[in-house]
């Protein structure tokens, strides 16, 4: 086995090789603009943009023609809650999103209230799931969009997207989907989801980074106000040169993910369970973060009590995971989403993140669990707090003089 | 197949694929992860970084690395409308790229007022025009360094001297200046250039903005706080890797090649003149990029000839690539006088990194035949 271990899969994946090898002659021999409509460099790269434009599609039920690439899923959530709430601002002005949301969504929705929009973020459940009735009560007459990701990036749990999509369709509020961390890892279908609008990386699902698209549906039509001015690509949704290898390697990632969904799926699954038992069996005060079963195969968030979240990363340095998400691991902060569970701060700052994937092997899982038993044993060994719970000590109700 | 359209793509140059695959092909994680994995990326972000505030000879905590020259001139123009409220005066010129029209006449709507300057009949804007232009309400001025149809370079040094007198930002849209002809923005002086790595034979799908520290920008893409909160989105890292390497590499062949590319042009130029006397060039009494020829050829439809030539094996363009299948007439010839009619003929020629004095003979060669055989037809 080779050192050190990549476990942070809903941070970023490798990218898979055949992916790269689809991308290859896109980025040498095959480099014409695909705007370019005069010569044949122009032709072939636009037949390649449109290819990859089914390949997408088709992963998500839809029609190539309601594929708009952008840059990232980043991107695509901008795109879509602040194009939409410029387009349909004189229908209504109240969007609902639930508190656990990607930031791009979250810091999108705090913009547009300073701009005037009303936002409720929606409280979820102790699980990590949204509650219906609480969006449903959350619905005004001036909603205009609802806005809840398939999978959390840090707790991975699957959103109700079924239900919440009739929800929205019978109260004709538009329904946008952040499926960066769900693509590919469970069916999506956004006619049989009610989905309006649907967020895509490419390097959440062994694709290359900087790529990704938004899907905008046709009928009924949903309209939005491009973010983006120029040349007028995309349909005018977002203008910009399209690059033609990173498309390609979107497309390949895609049609990988959809061929190989269910396998992958229940192996992955099996890792994530060796991990899970494998850790929560041989220690104590250890908590499961997030629902179990509406959970995707490859995400695994762990608190684990009485050590801190920094030093067990440090004492397991040869593995990669992550304590809280990847684009707010920099700060100290604990995780929000964690948070907004009901984990309580200490918890929280305790909490890692294992993220399992495609190149994941049992003997890394072994291994893993080895090193995390360890560590977590040598840790409390250290702890002053460790020895009184050992002790019986019931730290929850320890009363302190005040002095 | 020889490719003489290097101002709508330019091929990636040697060794430049090889790093972006090196990047795509190795267990490096997201540059925002603490691990070793995300550490790997943050390596490749920063070596980037240096390169090309390297090439540009300023610091590196000035580059916004982006998407692309469309979304950086977005982001210069609306972070910066944002950040005054979306009032007051932009002033730019009638040839700029669309990513600049289109935002201008967004933010016209949305209540800015927007002046576009005229250009002179060899595609020049006037800098004394851009002086009276100036009020107390404009909060940017908005022009590009080259541009893309014609090769025709703008006195952005004289301009960047009257706004920094005057005290307001300059927006320089360098979009095919760079990798052509040495840029330092600090000696024009702009406060905001934009840059396109696949125009000097760097990877698709990344730019950049520069921008002086003390501008108050408004991010364009909110959520995950990275470029220093300017720009939110996990960075395209192999293609930002390629734009380094590009940069790097063109830091030390720029000279050079701006002289062979000027020489091999000179060479184009005559020669189609010679083959087709009545041929009109466009933008010649200016000072050009050395690699951009716009040429018309009286009677004949642009259109055309660019597809006989493609049969023939050549690469060119009829207008630019940017407003894909769409077959107005230029704004930019119309803007410096051309007649509609003329203007349908013309094509554009733009020389590259890999061209050789080969592919220009066999060019006009093939010029010379397409244009006689599409007169003798019509």
């Amino acid at each position: 086995m080779k050192l050190p271990i990549y476990m942070d899969y809903q941070a970023t994946t490798p990218v898979d090789p055949r992916v790269l090898d689809a991308m290859l002659p896109w980025f040498v021999e095959k480099f014409g603009n695909p705007a370019s409509r005069s010569h044949a460099y122009g032709w072939e790269a636009d037949a390649a943009v449109t290819k990859a434009r089914k390949q997408v599609a088709s992963l998500i039920k839809a029609d190539p023609r309601e594929i708009v690439f952008t840059s990232g899923a980043t991107e695509s959530d901008n795109l879509a809650i602040w194009g939409v709430a410029h387009f349909y601002r004189e229908k209504g002005n109240h969007i609902i999103t639930p508190t656990t949301e990607h930031k791009a969504v979250l810091d999108t929705c705090r913009h547009l209230e300073a701009e005037g929009f009303q936002v409720t973020f929606l409280p979820v459940q102790s699980n990590g799931l949204v509650d219906l009735r609480m969006l449903e009560a959350a619905m005004t007459d001036q909603t205009i969009l609802v806005s809840v990701m398939a999978v959390n990036n840090e707790v991975g749990v699957i959103q109700p997207l079924e239900a919440i999509g009739r929800l929205c369709r019978s109260r004709k509020v538009l329904f946008h989907c952040d499926a960066a961390q769900g693509l590919g890892k469970m069916p999506m279908d956004v006619n049989a989801m009610n989905i309006d609008l649907l967020s895509i990386s490419a390097h959440k699902i062994y694709g290359p980074k900087g790529i990704g698209a938004l899907y905008v549906r046709r009928q009924p039509r949903v309209r939005l106000k491009a973010i983006l001015h120029g040349g007028g690509h995309e349909r005018g949704m977002r203008s910009g040169t399209l690059p033609t290898p990173l498309l390609v390697g979107l497309g390949e990632a895609c049609q990988l993910a959809a061929s190989e969904m269910v396998a992958e799926h229940q192996r992955v699954l099996a890792l994530r369970e060796r991990l899970r038992h494998g850790i929560m069996s041989q220690l104590t005060h250890v908590e499961l973060n997030g629902d179990l079963q509406a959970r995707v195969a490859g995400n695994l968030n762990i608190s684990f009590n009485y050590v801190e979240g920094e030093s067990l990363m440090m004492a397991i340095k040869d593995v990669a995971v992550s304590s809280g998400s990847a684009c707010t691991s920099a700060s100290l902060e604990p995780s929000y989403v964690l948070r907004a569970l009901g984990v309580n701060e200490e918890m929280a700052h305790t909490s890692i993140r294992f993220g399992l994937g495609r190149f994941s092997t049992e003997e890394e899982v072994d291994y893993v669990v080895h090193i995390v038993v360890n560590g977590v044993n040598k840790l409390r060994e250290m702890s002053p707090l460790w020895e009184m719970v050992q002790d019986g000590v019931d730290l929850n109700n320890l009363q302190w003089a005040a002095h | 197949m020889i490719y003489l359209d290097h101002n709508a793509s330019s091929p990636l140059r040697p060794g430049i694929l090889d790093v972006v695959l090196s990047v795509m092909a190795q267990q490096v994680g997201n540059p925002a992860s603490v691990h070793w994995a995300g550490r790997m990326a943050r390596q490749y972000l920063d070596e980037a970084r240096r390169h090309v505030a390297a090439l540009l000879d300023l610091h590196e905590s000035r580059i916004v690395f982006t998407s692309g020259g469309t979304e950086a001139n977005n982001l210069a123009l609306f972070g910066l409308a944002a950040a005054k409220g979306y009032q007051g005066e932009l002033l730019t010129s009638q040839v700029e790229h669309p990513s600049i029209l289109q935002a201008c006449e967004v933010l016209a709507h949305q209540g800015m007022t927007v002046k576009y300057l005229r250009v002179d009949g060899a595609g020049r804007v006037d800098p004394g025009e851009v002086a009276s232009a100036l009020t107390r309400q404009t909060v940017l001025v908005s022009i590009m360094a080259a541009n893309n149809e014609t090769g025709v370079l703008q006195p952005i040094h004289d301009i960047g001297a009257i706004c920094q007198a005057a005290g307001v930002p300059f927006l320089v849209d360098a979009t095919q200046w760079v990798g052509k002809i040495p840029l330092h923005p600090d000696s024009v002086p702009a406060d905001l250039v934009t840059l396109s790595a696949h125009k000097f034979g760097g990877p698709k799908g990344v730019g950049a903005l520069i921008i002086t520290p003390s501008l108050l920008l408004e991010p364009r893409m909110l959520g995950g706080g990275q470029e220093r909160g300017r720009r939110a989105g996990t960075e395209n890292l192999s293609g930002i890797a390629g734009f380094g390497a590009a940069a790097a590499l063109i830091k030390t062949t720029l000279i050079h090649e701006q002289s062979s590319v000027t020489a091999l042009r000179e060479r184009l130029e005559s020669q189609l003149l010679a083959a087709v006397p009545d041929a009109v060039l466009w933008g010649v009494q200016a000072e050009r990029l050395p690699n951009t020829t716009a040429v018309g050829i009286p009677g004949l439809d642009g259109e055309t000839l660019v597809m006989t030539l493609d049969l023939a094996g050549f690469a060119i363009s009829s207008g630019s690539a940017c407003s894909s299948g769409k077959t107005t007439p230029s704004h930019v010839l119309r803007a410096m006088g051309v007649d509609p009619a003329l203007s349908q003929s013309a094509v554009r020629i733009t020389l590259g990194w890999n061209s050789t004095s080969h592919d220009v003979d066999s060019f006009v060669n093939a010029f010379y035949r397409s244009v006689n055989r599409l007169r003798k037809g019509s």
